[in-house]
Formats: structure tokens, C-alpha cells, sequence
């Protein structure tokens, strides 16, 4: 197991696990997400080939309603 | 000839943009942006709760409307870059309403770092349009920077209290060759008619419509106000002529 | 980007169709709207806006009065030298005109300064013909050195020089450039400077954005009235100082309206301009752009001059010579000849006087260096 951050909060994860992967498993449809993975913007086709290690940071965004 | 916005490559019809934020209901804003045939649209880019489905705003905004993303949450420059590159990365184009607000009283936006943010966006080619507070030489070099056009505030963000900047506004229209869209604080059509009458390209509306009892209805109205505006501009409104004073004649030496 | 590409987007404007288009209407609705747009000056400059000299009087000293209340700035040329290397038709300083050439040594040059200070002027403008043979940068860094003991502000009208040598000149203690364009129309331009570098109509054109950029503070660009159509003329004039206060905000942007006078050459004044014209000149100009200065030389006689004070002049000369020395040292034995004649003779205290008398404050000295 090891630690990394999801939107500035620490969450507990298998090692070595696959960045789509877990996109999946949270429930985020990849249409609506953008994902920054230790401050690099990925391409969605990216995701796959990405293995998380400890520490890692992940922003996650989507579009809301806004001004 | 009809009367067209242009804005980077972008042929605008509709000179009423509309803000998504605040609505009870995406369905609603769904509605305000079909009804009122608008163009132009802005958006923001938050982090996702992960603990909660929420649905995608995008799917309940017409094809037809150009997103333009804000970069609402930026207190600096770089944020700013950051939420455009995200925002474009994700595919949703490359419109960026540049916000950058350190002032979380009165929420007026800090012009220097959203300068520094126009320059870094602009060559990168993104089409940008910054929040402004009406300030005629950084609107100048926003501009000479690669800015598309120059948004300066009506009144405080929310506030619904009109054109307060008006003559501010006013010496920007005359001043600067680039579209001038007011943004922010205004909360009645009439108040979007004054802005269109005294020249501006455009405006933006998001809080007046969003928080209305009927926001359809109160949409419906400011587009109204807003091409009633157009066409008083249009026709050239008269200016106050003022009576000559009464006084020794000027020029009679010539007919000595 | 220069006035040039400016120019040459209006210049086959058929300013005459335009002007024959204008109607009251427009004239009077031009003379209220804030605006600084093309159209406005057209109709100003128009010939039906001669019916309307007073209404338009009124509201040029409206504006004179907003943004430079009742004040005047004096100043006067100071001639350096005659040497000149161009054939200009309407000059007295014509290459092919032989008359003895002067140049004022340091001590003719402090003679004069010391003689123009002591009437209170701290405005000097410094002239010469165009050579840089005879008057390089450096002599007229000389005589500024020696000048600025004498004056808070030094203007020069001299050839055309290059940014860096602008640049050069504010170092040494300038901070003004005047420079007419005499002719705004390209092809005219050309029949009038025969020979001469001055030939170079572009360079000079550019000349005022040069000084600009290079930090001048003062700018004031003219046509020579008289050499071509001035409505023409005025509204390319008119063109160029919004095209410079709109690029440079920060320089003070001015128009002077020298009208060909007699002297000494055969030439004949091709495109006459009467006093109605100049009238309708300034007050067109005072309009269309409210913060532009307006000089008026002692070209013009002394009744006439008074009597356009309160329709938008800010700037006057005073105690003027155009000979070289000519406020000390032609009082002696040294023949010289003036560049055209004056035609108000007034000293620096009788202009005071007659300013104070209509309710103007002459103003001597209004900036100084650090």
C-alpha cells in the first residue's frame, strides 16, 4: 500500500497502481475530467500508461458552472 | 450589412454572453441559453468531489455555444495558466476568460497579474479576454500583449448594481480599437442597454439571471435590452447639445 | 508601423467629395461629440463650416478653457545658423540663394542667450538650416551646453536626425522637437525641395514619432501654409497629431500654423490662405483634438495674432528674430539675412501686457530639469 494526493488530500492506494485504472474505479467518467499528475497535464489516452508511485499528486478537475 | 461581433475567428451574433454559475439547475441554464440563442458561454474548472456523482455541465450547453473557460479560483499569473491549460487540455477549446482575484471583499480583480497571464496565454495562442478593473494603460497593453478583447468590471462582482464605471468605460470604448465587454455587476437589461448604447462590443451576465425568480423570462429580457442598445448605437444617439453661451462675439474682428 | 502606412491609407481620399457632402447638421453635431474621429474633422474643415465660424468659436474656447484655462506659454527662436544644403523653393535659406551664411560663435551665442533671458523667457527654440556640415550634432550639443544656463526648456527645429541621435540630443539638455512636414502631399512635396537631403519626404515625416520614442517631451509638427489646398494640408496635419497622441500619450503634442509671408527669392505663394482660413484652422483643430497645443508665430500681424488668443492658441513667440544673432548681434554691423519677415515686432514685455489686458496669464516658464 502507499499514500498519494487526490485534490490536496492524502488517500491510501495498492502499489504501483494504474493511473486509468483508478480513474475507473473512483467513478469519473473520463469525458467530463481533466487530470494533472504531479503538476503535468495528461491527455486522456496518457492515463494507461501512467503507474502511480508514492507521493504522487493528482489534481482531478471538471467544469462547473461559472461567471 | 449585418451587424457582427468578431472575435478571433469566431462570428458572434449574440451580444449577450451569459455566465453558467449559480443556476438552481443545469436544466435552467439549459433552457436561458436555447431560448435566447446565445453564443457565447463561460464556465469554470473546480476539483471533482470524489465522493459524489456530478454531472457534466457541458452536455447541458448547446453545441452551438462557444465555452470560454474562467479562470476563477486563480489568486496569481501562473494559477491562472494553469486552470487555461487545463481547461484546453480537457478539450473543451481555447477561450479563456482570464479572472485573477486576490480581493475576496469586493472581488476586484488584481490587473497586474491577469497582464502577466495574457502575455503567457496569448502566445500560446489561446484566445483571451481578461476581467478587468477599467484601467485604460493596462487595457492598452493587455491588448499589445495579444488580448482579444478587454472585459472591464460594471460594479462588483454580484453586486447587481449596474454601470458604475461608466465613465471609465466610456474613455476605453474611444480609446482602444479591440471590443470592449462589460463584465460584472450588472443587474437589469436597462443596465445592459446603457453599456451597449455607450458602445461596448458586448456584455456578460451570469448572477442578475441566474438568481432571477423567472431567469428565462429576465434572459429574454436582457437580450432585448441588449440589441435595443445596439441599434440606439448604431443610429448615432444625439449628443446634448448645449446652448452657445452669451458673449461678445468671437470672430467679429474677421468681418472688420 | 509609422504615420507613413497613415498617410498613405488617406491619401487618395477625395477629400474634395467629402467636402462637398457635409451639410449644417453635421458641422454642429461635430462640434459637440467627444469623439476624435476622421469624419468630425472633415466637416470642420469643410467650406460650409465657414458659415459656422462663431457657434464653432464658442465651443473651441470652451474647450481651450478646460484644458488649458487662461494661460499662454511664451517662447522665442533663436537662429543658430543659415547654412543650409537644400533648394527649397519657398525659403529664404535656399542653397542657391547667395547671401553671406552665419554661424554663431560661443560668445555671439551667449551674447544672445543672456540677451533673451533677461526679458524673462525660459523657452528657447533653437533653429538652423540643414547642414550637417556646417551645424553637426555636436555644435548644437555645444550650444545647448551653453543654453541651458540660460533656459528651463530647449526645443530644437533642425534637420531630421535618427532616434539615437534624438536620444543623444535629450541627454545633452533637450527636451522639445519641432519639425514641419511643409507639405503633406507627397507628390507637391517633391516640386518644392528640389535638391538637398530634406528631398527625403519620408524621413522627415517620421522624424516627430524618432523624437518621440526617443523621449522628447514636447513634439510640434506644421504644415507651411501656402505651398498646397490647406484644407488638405490641415487635415493630413490633423491626421498626423492624433496618429502621435494616440501612439505616445505621454508627449505633449502640438500644431504650429506658419502661413507663407514674402522674402527674399522669386517665389510665388501658389495656394493663398486667408485670415477666415486661419480661423476656421485653429478652431478645427482645437475640436477635433482638445488637448493639441496651437502656436502662432509673428508671421502673423500683431492685431490679427491678439485676436485669435481667445480661440484656441496656447503657444505665442515673442521678441522674435529669424537672423542669425539677430536679438543682439544684427542690432550691430553684422548684415544678416532673416529667414521670412516678421510681421509682429512686439517686445517680450509689450506681448505681456496685451495677454494680461485680454485676461491671459503669460506663462514664461512652466518646466524645469532636475
Amino acid at each position: 500500500m502507499m499514500f498519494i494526493k487526490i485534490n490536496g488530500v492524502k488517500q491510501e492506494i495498492e502499489d504501483k497502481f494504474n493511473l486509468a485504472e483508478l480513474i475507473r474505479i473512483k467513478g469519473l467518467s473520463c469525458n467530463q475530467i481533466v487530470v494533472e499528475h504531479n503538476q503535468r497535464i495528461l491527455a486522456k489516452e496518457a492515463w494507461r500508461e501512467i503507474t502511480l508511485n508514492e507521493n504522487d499528486t493528482l489534481e482531478i478537475v471538471s467544469f462547473v458552472g461559472g461567471g | 450589412m449585418k451587424d457582427i461581433l468578431k472575435i478571433a475567428d469566431r462570428e458572434i451574433n449574440n451580444r449577450l454572453f451569459v455566465g453558467t454559475g449559480k443556476f438552481s439547475s443545469y436544466k435552467l441554464m439549459q433552457e436561458v441559453l436555447e431560448s435566447c440563442d446565445i453564443d457565447i458561454v463561460t464556465v469554470a474548472l473546480r476539483r471533482v468531489d470524489l465522493e459524489s456523482k456530478t454531472e457534466n455541465i457541458l452536455s447541458y450547453i448547446p453545441k452551438k455555444c462557444t465555452v470560454m473557460t474562467n479562470t476563477s479560483g486563480a489568486r496569481n499569473a501562473d494559477e491562472a495558466v494553469r486552470i487555461a491549460r487545463l481547461a484546453q487540455a480537457s478539450g473543451a477549446g481555447n477561450w479563456i476568460k482570464i479572472e485573477v482575484i486576490k480581493d475576496n471583499k469586493y472581488l476586484l480583480p488584481d490587473n497586474f497579474e491577469t497582464l502577466k497571464a495574457v502575455e503567457i496565454l496569448a502566445k500560446e495562442g489561446f484566445i483571451v479576454l481578461p476581467y478587468i478593473s477599467p484601467d485604460i494603460s493596462m487595457a492598452k497593453r493587455m491588448i499589445e500583449a495579444g488580448a482579444c478583447a478587454v472585459m472591464p468590471l460594471g460594479s462588483p462582482i454580484g453586486s447587481n448594481r449596474g454601470l458604475k464605471t461608466k465613465e471609465l468605460v466610456r474613455i476605453m470604448i474611444e480609446e482602444i480599437d479591440a471590443p470592449v465587454i462589460v463584465d460584472a455587476g450588472l443587474g437589469r437589461p436597462s443596465d445592459a442597454c446603457e453599456c451597449m448604447e455607450l458602445g461596448c462590443a458586448a456584455v456578460l451576465i451570469n448572477t442578475a439571471i441566474a438568481v432571477a425568480k423567472n431567469p428565462v423570462q429576465l434572459a429574454q429580457a436582457f437580450n432585448k435590452g441588449v440589441e435595443s442598445g445596439r441599434l440606439a448605437f448604431l443610429s448615432g444617439v444625439p449628443a446634448i447639445v448645449g446652448h452657445a453661451r452669451a458673449s461678445s462675439p468671437l470672430t467679429g474682428f474677421l468681418r472688420q | 508601423m509609422s504615420f507613413y502606412k497613415t498617410y498613405s491609407e488617406y491619401k487618395n481620399l477625395d477629400l474634395d467629395k467629402q467636402f462637398s457632402a457635409v451639410r449644417s447638421s453635421d458641422i454642429l453635431y461635430a462640434s459637440v461629440k467627444t469623439d476624435s474621429k476622421i469624419s468630425k474633422l472633415i466637416n470642420l474643415l469643410s467650406p460650409l463650416a465657414q458659415s459656422h465660424l462663431e457657434e464653432l468659436a464658442q465651443v473651441a474656447q470652451g474647450l481651450t478653457l478646460q484644458y488649458f484655462g487662461r494661460t499662454i506659454q511664451l517662447y522665442t527662436p533663436l537662429y543658430l545658423s543659415n547654412y543650409c544644403d537644400n533648394k527649397c523653393v519657398y525659403c529664404s535659406f535656399n542653397v542657391e540663394n547667395s547671401f553671406k551664411r552665419r554661424k554663431l560663435n560661443h560668445q555671439e551665442l551667449e551674447k544672445e542667450a543672456k540677451f533673451i533671458s533677461s526679458t524673462g523667457l525660459k523657452h528657447l527654440l533653437i533653429l538652423t538650416g540643414e547642414s550637417r556640415r556646417e551645424s553637426p550634432i555636436s555644435y548644437i550639443k555645444e550650444c545647448v551646453k551653453i543654453l541651458k544656463n540660460y533656459f528651463s526648456s530647449i526645443s530644437i527645429e533642425i534637420y531630421p536626425l535618427s532616434e539615437e541621435e534624438y536620444s543623444e540630443l535629450i541627454t545633452s539638455g533637450v527636451d522639445g522637437l519641432t519639425i514641419y512636414q511643409e507639405v503633406y502631399n507627397e507628390s507637391i512635396y517633391s516640386k518644392m525641395h528640389i535638391c538637398g537631403p530634406k528631398r527625403d519626404y519620408v524621413f522627415r515625416l517620421e522624424a516627430p514619432e524618432r523624437g518621440a520614442k526617443a523621449g522628447m517631451r514636447v513634439i510640434n509638427i506644421g504644415a507651411l501654409l501656402g505651398l498646397y489646398d490647406w484644407r488638405k494640408e490641415v487635415f493630413f496635419m490633423g491626421l498626423h497629431a492624433k496618429y502621435l497622441q494616440d501612439k505616445f500619450p505621454d508627449a505633449e503634442i502640438g500644431v504650429s500654423l506658419p502661413r507663407l509671408r514674402p522674402f527674399a527669392g522669386d517665389f510665388k505663394v501658389p495656394y493663398p490662405v486667408n485670415n477666415i482660413d486661419i480661423v476656421q484652422i485653429i478652431l478645427s483643430l482645437r475640436i477635433f483634438l482638445p488637448r493639441v497645443g496651437i502656436s502662432i508665430s509673428t508671421r502673423e500681424e500683431q492685431n490679427f495674432r491678439d485676436s485669435l488668443i481667445p480661440l484656441g492658441i496656447t503657444r505665442m513667440s515673442a521678441g522674435s528674430s529669424t537672423r542669425v544673432g539677430g536679438h543682439t548681434i544684427n542690432a550691430s554691423i553684422v548684415e544678416s539675412l532673416a529667414q521670412f519677415e516678421i510681421s509682429d515686432e512686439r517686445s517680450v514685455k509689450e506681448i505681456k501686457m496685451k495677454l494680461e489686458e485680454k485676461g491671459y496669464q503669460p506663462v514664461f516658464k512652466d518646466w524645469m530639469h532636475f
